[in-house]
């Protein structure tokens, strides 16, 4: 362990940053774009199923095979696993969000127009808050895919904790592998840890007493 | 009220949905300042349908509303809605905000200063008769009549004068929703505020409103005060959504004397002697006579007791008579004048018209069975002989 800590740390640092780099960029795109396109399709429903399943169809392709399929259109290296990693964080987000500003209840959604409430403020001061749970279940899911999909980017050049797997593999060396999984599975449980923390400081409270 | 200004107002409003099916159609119903106005129908009437085009939450396809005489039409929806107040079934309290801020949430929409959005909200929790530390809950932790109070004080938070209920008290149990209804007939009646009020219960309607209008299948069927409604229901499904108890005893205060008379009187005229009057008596089976003249104007009475006391054989009827104790005009209520009747332990009242003329009587045997069908209806009654005056009184509101 301090051997390969010794011989390779200051690579797996880099490697490590690598892979927050490409995971956190593609799931900040796929909430950046899932977030708002699911709100925008709860107000058009026919639309919406068509986008669901479109969504869910791009779901289905291997992500081996989608990240390969990036390189005619964007070459090797970081972008094209961006790219790739940021289409499989949008179902989904964009699923849980869909699904959480539908099951808003409607009474309240109705007081707030009744009200005197614009839309956008519906949206934002009841709509979302009310969502919040649901969505950023997506979110954290979306998280956790992107983080361990990302060590296949390294497949197509874009760096990360990849290389020490696929290196490993090709020189039968358990230790590369052991060394790269385990960071990769730690980043992940991490993460997920951190954005369920952030998920209570975004749910509303709904009860006197409960510190944010 | 009737002199008051109008508030809202409907001219031939229609809503079609898209597809065709049609909401309502041709609504015509004017709403003045200060009024308790109930839609009542079943489910699908239209009477939600209706109140929700006043604050615009649907827009009609057809026809004219007007809010406090302007089109409503000309104002922006947000704007409108935010001087209507507005309260649902369940509440709509947001669950995420605290009471305070749940009933300011329209001011906090007007953008009021802090300190007078503070004042409002302990005005109304006051109001809503709730202790002021429940300012800082939230709605989770009241109980369902609790939120229901903050739900309908909240559609005063920005002083509006019309309020928009619908059904607001479908969900809550029977004795919270009375405290309710108290709380907001409050508001109508000493605050001044009018209120459209929807609900398929006869008896919240009849209990609050001052205005009912009653609907079916987009149509407006009736729209009258609760009184002349169960006076002169327009027809069977009014009839039925009132209920044969509801008009039972509707028409107990509402029926005259004359629809319940007897027409046929034990009557004798003045100039008759004694003799004739004690045949007169065996031959009626009763123990009195009124009097009449000639004219067969009411004179006064004879009874029994009387004649026995005071028989001689030239005496007529004239020479002994009593005035008449008690008389009642044939359009005068039975609500006002049965209590009177059976209190008083007469056995029978002479009924008499603007002139004095004899026309009837009233007997107590008779009031007692109208009574009975009032708290008892009409099945529980298996005698033959006593199923015969409900017919009368189905002749009765006939008549009028």
């Amino acid at each position: 362990m301090i051997n390969f800590l010794n011989q390779h740390g200051s690579e797996l640092i880099i490697k490590t940053w690598e892979q927050i780099y490409i995971s956190a960029l593609a799931l900040f795109l796929g909430i950046l774009v899932a977030v708002p396109l699911g709100i925008i399709l709860t107000r058009y429903e026919k639309t919406a199923k068509y986008v669901m399943s479109i969504s869910s169809m791009l779901q289905t392709i291997p992500s081996l095979a989608l990240l390969t399929l990036m390189i005619p259109i964007f070459g090797i290296g970081k972008l094209p696993s961006i790219v790739a990693l940021f289409i499989y964080s949008l179902l989904p987000i964009l699923r849980n969000t869909y699904i959480g500003m539908n099951k808003v209840n409607k009474n309240l959604i109705d007081a707030a127009k009744g009200l005197g409430m614009t839309t956008a403020q519906s949206i934002f001061k009841v709509e979302i808050p009310m969502a919040m749970p649901i969505i950023m279940a997506g979110v954290r899911l979306s998280a956790v895919y992107v983080i361990s999909w990302s060590t296949l980017a390294s497949y197509i050049g874009a760096g990360g904790l990849g290389d020490f797997i696929f290196n490993g593999l090709n020189l039968y060396n358990p230790a590369l592998i052991i060394g790269g999984t385990i960071p990769v599975s730690i980043l992940a449980i991490l993460t997920d840890y951190l954005l369920g923390k952030f998920e209570k400081k975004v749910t509303p409270v709904t009860k006197s007493g409960v510190k944010k | 009220m009737s002199t008051a200004k109008e508030i809202v107002s409907f001219r031939n409003v229609a809503k079609k949905y898209r597809g065709g099916s049609v909401g309502v159609e041709n609504i015509n119903v004017t709403i003045k300042e200060g009024e308790f106005v109930c839609f009542i129908g079943t489910s699908g009437s239209g009477k939600t349908t209706t109140m929700r085009m006043i604050n615009r939450m649907i827009d009609p396809s057809k026809g004219k509303i007007t809010f406090k005489g302007h089109n409503i039409r000309h104002y922006d929806p947000v704007r409108l809605r935010r001087t209507i107040g507005y309260v649902i079934q369940n509440n709509g309290l947001m669950p995420h905000m605290t009471i305070q801020e749940n009933i300011t949430l329209v001011p906090k929409l007007l953008k009021w200063p802090q300190e007078k959005m503070d004042k409002k909200a302990h005005e109304l929790i006051k109001l809503a008769d709730l202790p002021e530390s429940y300012l800082d809950r939230y709605p989770a932790e009241l109980s369902g009549g609790q939120q229901q109070r903050i739900g309908v004080v909240r559609a005063l938070a920005a002083d509006q004068d019309l309020i928009l209920m619908d059904e607001p008290f479908g969900a809550l149990d029977p004795i919270t929703r009375d405290d309710l209804q108290e709380l907001i007939k409050h508001l109508q009646e000493e605050l001044g505020k009018t209120i459209v009020f929807v609900t398929h219960d006869m008896d919240e309607a009849l209990k609050l409103a001052t205005h009912i209008v009653i609907m079916d299948s987009g149509h407006v069927i009736q729209d009258d005060t609760p009184d002349n409604i169960l006076q002169h229901p327009a027809n069977d499904f009014v009839k039925d959504l009132l209920g044969e108890e509801r008009l039972l005893q509707a028409q107990q205060n509402t029926l005259s004397v004359s629809d319940i008379m007897s027409t046929n009187p034990a009557k004798i005229t003045l100039g008759k002697s004694l003799a004739e009057a004690i045949r007169t008596m065996s031959l009626r089976h009763v123990d009195y006579l009124l009097v009449t003249d000639d004219d067969n104007k009411l004179k006064g009475y004879i009874d029994l007791e009387t004649i026995n006391e005071r028989y001689s054989k030239d005496a007529s009827v004239s020479d002994i008579y009593n005035c008449t104790r008690m008389k009642f005009r044939k359009d005068s209520y039975l609500r006002d004048t049965s209590e009177k009747i059976l209190k008083q332990g007469y056995k029978y009242v002479p009924i008499v018209d603007k002139d004095n003329y004899l026309i009837g009587t009233v007997t107590r045997a008779s009031l007692v069975n109208i009574i009975y069908d009032a708290i008892w209806g009409k099945e529980e009654l298996d005698n033959p002989d006593e199923i015969k005056l409900p017919a009368s009184i189905a002749k009765g509101s006939d008549k009028s």
